[in-house]
């Protein structure tokens, strides 16, 4: 098979970092290939350099063996090479049609509605997809959205599809279905750059698979090549895989029971709709369910953002529902936002100024209204040693950290005094191997010493592997709970689209 | 081959030293042409605005005298500015200090030098703040945009100030001027050097370090930093966004109303129709060239201050009319705005594309 695409050595450098160092690989016509690689080994900056965002400073790309320059993502469409990135571009307001004629060159201004009508429908029966053309973005759900953003770039005949982390946002079934879209699309003979973190869909769909470690291409393998370990050694650059050992002598105590709780949204519609809930001492409670049905709301109601209209919230015994007591309660849960950079940090300061964020009042950091700086620097000298945070140059404003060590600091913030009960959501999304087992690591350690957390996160393996009870979420209502010591992925699945109810753990 | 912009990632420190002196000696240039085009020697004309503003004890006394409204103003509009608020009502705010420092000067009879200065300072602290404090609670309280309220706020504090010396503060023999009646002594600031420079100016200085302190090692100032930088975070980490913005706005204003205490206790000596030519629109350009630093508004008013004054050097020795000289400030400051540019982003040339 023809190479489609072709990058020889390219090298890119940023002040003071080598980003990419002589990174070669290749696509063919009809293959999938995906790119593995931690955390800051380099995938970004080279999807930005194939759809033209970035210039590298060596190296060549070239197209059916023509070399070419990529100027601007423009560049990049023309010849054939369109992304679909981990945050959607698309306009919530308009309808998917009117967003995928967005993405088109050449639509005169007085356009035939119906002919491009027919042309985008029937791209969506080719694959059989469910797609209303004349819904407004903002009513689908994110699987459908990434439907439209995969159009736009058939509309445009692209050759070669760039899908940056497509599977973070989806589940298990929504997942299997872009699978199998992407096998036909293979077999079109299109080009498929797929970027993962989950092994076991590397394993399921990929051709061939290249292994980006610190810059540099480490290599590439074909199919028959690899299986899991020889491609998660490679990358982490360590043998094994450690399991954790489950929490089996859980204690009985419940340090925090939620009944028939509700929380209303913006739009006045129930979030949480009588949810039940309850977590006991030192265990990991793993939330499973598709993004968006009430996992966020149940993570902001347990740290203060937002008010139940309904329902009990009690602690050990007690009911802190609508007393003073909730406040101070609630102040000691920790909580590992979602959204590390839009709520978890200030980007603009310090590391050591980021870590006090939470106790910047109590005495240890303040002297009468001064800061006591020394003691601000001693505390982050500890944190990032004991949690092996790559900080910079002191004072580095945060920003300019990866996010694997933003979430290092967020969690080292978090979990600094002590606390009884540990929300954490999505902790390792978009975390490289090595950073997502530290994160499990210290969960776990918290849950030895009798911390009870609340797990939200959309890898099933991960809750599995971590989690010393499930509890599924459906539309805003507990489904079940069930015990990952004896399930299965697809038990859960069912649940998690409402089909299945589970038993009591 | 085209052009093309890349984000640096981190800028050093000498780029961002010489790119602001590089971009003066742009601006120079250019102004140069100008003052070609009106027959003047460019070089000669440079020569003066130094002399006149630095080479005298009298240039340097003046180019003081107009540095102190500025480092006030500006220093409370940086203040807003490092919680990503924007106070554009600095030049109204000092009006108001003005006028409640007069009013305290002209009505309390006080004839004890300290307690009066005490008084007049503490007046135009809670007038200018309480003034910006509106814009302050309503941002608060409703989410209204505080750059309109405190701008629109500008108009009725002058026009309020000018009611007041063309009505009923109007000096009875005052030959029908707008101002108010002169101060006694004790509601003056000390004068030094046999020169208009008064102790106003070293008051501002202190405000400029206690504010410094204030950011930089107060409780205070972190919670003001972490709001500026991710007010969701900070909400998130238990401050409380909405008192904060109030106390921040609040403490703009009255720094901005010191600056009118300053002018009338140390320079005017009297409330008059137009006290500020514009210093607390002035103050919003130094707080953006400071980078919202404290120390960086001490020297970038001294800067605008050497430009004030040779500025006017320009207009009495060259015969030059004012626009001209409002031309080349603008200039200089439009290249030491744009320069910023060069600080954050590189500019390459890459071969080919499509698009080219």
């Amino acid at each position: 098979m023809a190479d489609f695409l072709r990058i020889e050595h390219i090298r890119k450098t940023f002040p003071g970092v080598v980003a990419l160092d002589d990174v070669s690989f290749s696509v063919a016509s009809g293959e999938i290939h995906t790119l593995l690689g931690e955390n800051g080994a380099g995938k970004s900056t080279l999807m930005n350099v194939l759809t033209g965002l970035y210039h590298p400073d060596r190296g060549e790309i070239r197209i059916d063996g023509e070399k070419i320059s990529l100027t601007s993502p423009r560049d990049s469409l023309a010849y054939g090479i369109g992304m679909v990135h981990q945050h959607f571009m698309l306009v919530p307001a308009h309808s998917v049609f009117e967003n995928i004629l967005l993405a088109l060159d050449n639509v005169p201004n007085l356009f035939n509605r119906k002919k491009y009508q027919t042309k985008v429908q029937n791209l969506i029966d080719e694959f059989g997809l469910e797609l209303d053309l004349d819904m407004p973005v903002w009513k689908l759900s994110i699987g459908a959205q990434q439907w439209i953003e995969l159009i736009k770039l058939l509309m445009r005949d692209c050759r070669l599809l760039i899908l940056d982390e497509p599977t973070a946002v989806l589940t298990p079934q929504e997942a299997d279905r872009l699978f199998a879209v992407l096998e036909r699309l293979k077999n079109q003979g299109k080009s498929i750059i797929f970027i993962s973190h989950k092994m076991r869909e590397v394993m399921q769909i990929s051709d061939r698979v290249t292994i980006l470690k610190k810059g540099h291409s480490i290599t590439s393998l074909k199919r028959d090549e690899f299986d899991e370990n020889k491609l998660a050694s490679l990358m982490i650059g360590d043998d094994k895989i450690p399991q954790w050992q489950k929490n089996l002598q859980m204690s009985d105590e419940i340090v925090l029971e939620i009944q028939q709780l509700s929380v209303r949204n913006d739009r006045g519609l129930a979030d949480l709709d009588s949810f039940d809930l309850e977590l006991k001492k030192g265990e990991i409670l793993g939330i499973a369910g598709v993004a968006g049905n009430g996992q966020k709301a149940l993570a902001e109601v347990l740290t203060g953002l937002k008010t139940a209209s309904q329902g009990r919230i009690m602690a050990k015994g007690q009911d802190i529902t609508s007393s003073d007591a909730k406040k101070s309660y609630i102040a000691g849960i920790a909580h590992i936002p979602e959204d590390r950079k839009s709520i978890g940090i200030a980007p603009d300061m310090s590391v050591d100024d980021n870590l006090i964020m939470k106790s910047f009042k109590n005495g240890a950091f303040s002297r009468w209204i001064f800061q006591d700086k020394k003691a601000i620097r001693r505390n982050a000298n500890e944190k990032i040693e004991q949690f092996a945070i790559k900080s910079g140059p002191d004072g580095t404003p945060i920003r300019y950290l990866s996010g694997g060590n933003i979430q290092k600091v967020i969690i080292a913030r978090e979990l600094s005094e002590k606390p009884a009960v540990l929300v954490a959501l999505y902790p390792t999304r978009g975390l490289d191997i090595g950073s997502a087992e530290y994160v499990h690591k210290v969960i776990a350690d918290g849950a030895d010493q009798g911390m009870g957390t609340i797990l939200i996160a959309e890898d099933l393996d991960e809750l599995l592997k971590l989690s010393d009870r499930i509890a599924v979420m459906f539309r805003g209502q507990l489904v079940g709970y069930v015990d990952p010591r004896n399930t299965t992925r697809e038990e859960i699945g069912l649940m998690m689209s409402g089909e299945k109810q589970g038993g009591a753990v | 081959m085209k052009l093309v912009t890349e984000r640096r990632e981190i800028s050093s420190p000498l780029l961002r030293f010489l790119t602001p002196i590089g971009s003066i000696a742009v601006a120079l240039f250019v102004a140069g042409f100008l003052l070609l085009a009106s027959g003047v020697d460019p070089l000669a004309a440079y020569k003066d605005i130094i002399v006149e503003s630095l080479g005298s004890m009298y240039g340097l006394s003046e180019t003081l005298v107009k540095t102190t409204p500025l480092i006030f103003a500006g220093l409370g509009v940086s203040l807003a500015f490092r919680m990503q608020i924007w106070n554009i009502g600095a030049e109204g705010q000092i009006y108001i200090g003005a006028m409640a420092a007069s009013g305290v000067a002209l009505f309390s009879g006080i004839d004890n030098h300290w307690l009066m200065l005490l008084l007049m300072f503490t007046a135009a602290f809670i007038a200018g703040g309480s003034w910006a404090g509106v814009a302050g609670f309503l941002r608060a309280r409703w989410q209204v945009n505080e750059v309109i309220v405190t701008l629109l706020m500008n108009y009725i504090a002058i026009l309020f100030v000018d009611y007041l010396v063309y009505g009923p503060w109007k000096d009875p023999k005052g030959f029908n001027f707008p101002l108010t009646a002169q101060f006694t002594d004790s509601a003056r600031l000390a004068e030094y050097f046999d020169t208009r420079l008064h102790s106003g100016f070293f008051l501002a200085l202190f405000v400029a370090l206690v504010l410094y302190l204030f950011m930089e090692r107060t409780v205070w100032g972190y919670q003001i930093k972490v709001i500026g930088s991710n007010p969701k975070a900070a909400q998130y980490a238990g401050m409380k966004t909405g008192t904060t913005i109030f106390m921040v706005l609040f403490l703009s204003g009255a720094i901005a109303g010191v600056a009118g205490f300053s002018e009338v206790a140390g320079l005017q000596h009297r409330l008059q129709h137009g006290i500020s030519p514009g210093y607390g629109y002035t103050a919003i350009i130094i707080a953006w060239l400071a980078k919202r630093s404290a120390i960086g508004v001490v020297i970038v008013s001294f800067l605008m201050g050497v430009l004030l004054v040779g500025g006017d050097s320009l207009q009495i020795y060259w015969q030059l009319p004012i626009a001209l000289v409002y031309a080349f400030q603008g200039l200089i400051l439009f290249f030491l705005l744009a320069s910023d540019f060069f600080v954050q982003y590189r500019i390459k040339l890459v071969k080919g594309g499509k698009y080219a």
